[in-house]
């Protein structure tokens, strides 16, 4: 009995917070080693469409991405109201994709280049009002011309970007 | 007992320089990884290019998208969430309709777009006919393996892919129409 009073009465010790940096650091190291830094900016508007069947993208040093769809609000006048391209940080004609494809195989490996992919990020327009200003997305038709563009470079593997969707219902169980 | 020659190193604000690094990659880190479908693209055609085989007509699986997303199959009308079904019993006919594929290695999709069609349209047909393909190979698969298609090992993959070969073929765009 006599006791247990005896060790309420005394000061409760204060937590070592010597693991703290550590955890932190950890923590830290995590992030540093997923973080992926966003290297351009977007000049268009884009909404991934949505897809069932999807695979992930390996080796994301070897992927070159091509964006398509209207210009942002604040860079729209009256004569770019077309879905447009954009290769890098710039707005680009189709005819700019051979050139764009030629630079991007020269700044990698000459054994890596059949491994190349382009991902071809085009707006799916948006139909919902809750998430935004209705807006319809890109045709076939720049689809088709950068597809063309695209096998006379000869850069054959592509990717039409797209997310999941899980609310679509396989036949099978999972 | 003697005193030891160095004092200890403050480390209290370590902690704190952990966590302004740490916050400055939690506010710039993107996490999603990119996903998508792959596919391959034709190489441009030579310039004397010998005429392609015949193909029967019974093994060409036609899918049209015309200005308005509406599909067409087989020339007729069919709903995008219908086209899974009807690829899936083309593909898998093996001869017993006269109208569908002799067999699904001889089965061929045939894609065109007219170049109104909604990008968005498109992707939904491209991702029913490869869930066409997948879920044909992973019925294979169970049978075969009694495993799904994704967990077999490279040699089984390539077994099932052979057995349901992946064949969609896009029309070659026209200079001004497009398809009607």
């Amino acid at each position: 009995m006599s006791k247990f009073r005896k060790n309420g009465k005394k000061e409760m010790k204060a937590i070592s917070t010597a693991s703290l940096p550590d955890i932190v650091f950890m923590l830290l190291f995590f992030f540093m080693v997923t973080t992926v830094m966003r290297e351009t900016t977007l000049l268009v508007e884009l909404k991934i469409p949505k897809a069932t069947e999807i695979k992930k993208m390996e080796k994301k040093s070897l992927v070159s991405y091509i964006y398509v769809g209207k210009p942002v609000q604040r860079l729209r006048t009256s004569e770019n109201e077309l879905p447009k391209i954009q290769l890098n940080d710039a707005f680009a004609s189709v005819q700019d994709i051979q050139t764009f494809i030629a630079t991007e195989r020269d700044e990698k490996d000459e054994k890596e280049i059949p491994y190349m992919t382009v991902s071809i990020k085009a707006d799916a327009g948006n139909d919902d009002p809750e998430v935004g200003v209705i807006r319809e997305g890109v045709r076939m038709k720049i689809i088709t011309d950068i597809k063309q563009e695209l096998r006379k470079a000869n850069a054959l593997k592509i990717n039409y970007s797209t997310k999941k969707e899980s609310n679509l219902n396989s036949n099978l169980p999972q | 007992m003697k005193r030891r020659g160095l004092p200890e190193i403050n480390a209290g604000s370590m902690a704190d320089i952990a966590f302004l690094l740490l916050i400055f990659f939690l506010v710039t880190t993107t996490m999603d990884v990119d996903t998508g479908l792959a596919r391959k693209l034709p190489p441009m055609p030579e310039e004397e290019q010998e005429d392609p085989p015949e193909i029967k007509a019974r093994n060409i699986y036609e899918v049209l998208i015309g200005p308005t997303d509406l599909l067409s199959v087989e020339k007729e009308k069919m709903d995008v969430s219908k086209l899974r079904e009807g690829a899936k019993l083309f593909i898998n006919n093996n001869g017993r309709d006269g109208n569908l594929s002799d067999s699904p290695q001889k089965a061929i999709i045939s894609l065109k777009c007219h170049r109104l069609t909604t990008y968005k349209i498109y992707i939904q047909v491209q991702n029913e006919l490869a869930a066409a393909y997948n879920e044909l190979r992973d019925e294979a698969a169970l049978n075969k393996f009694g495993e799904r298609y994704a967990s077999l090992n490279k040699d089984q993959k390539k077994e099932i892919r052979k057995m349901y070969p992946q064949k969609i073929s896009e029309a070659e765009p026209r200079n001004d129409k497009g398809v009607n």
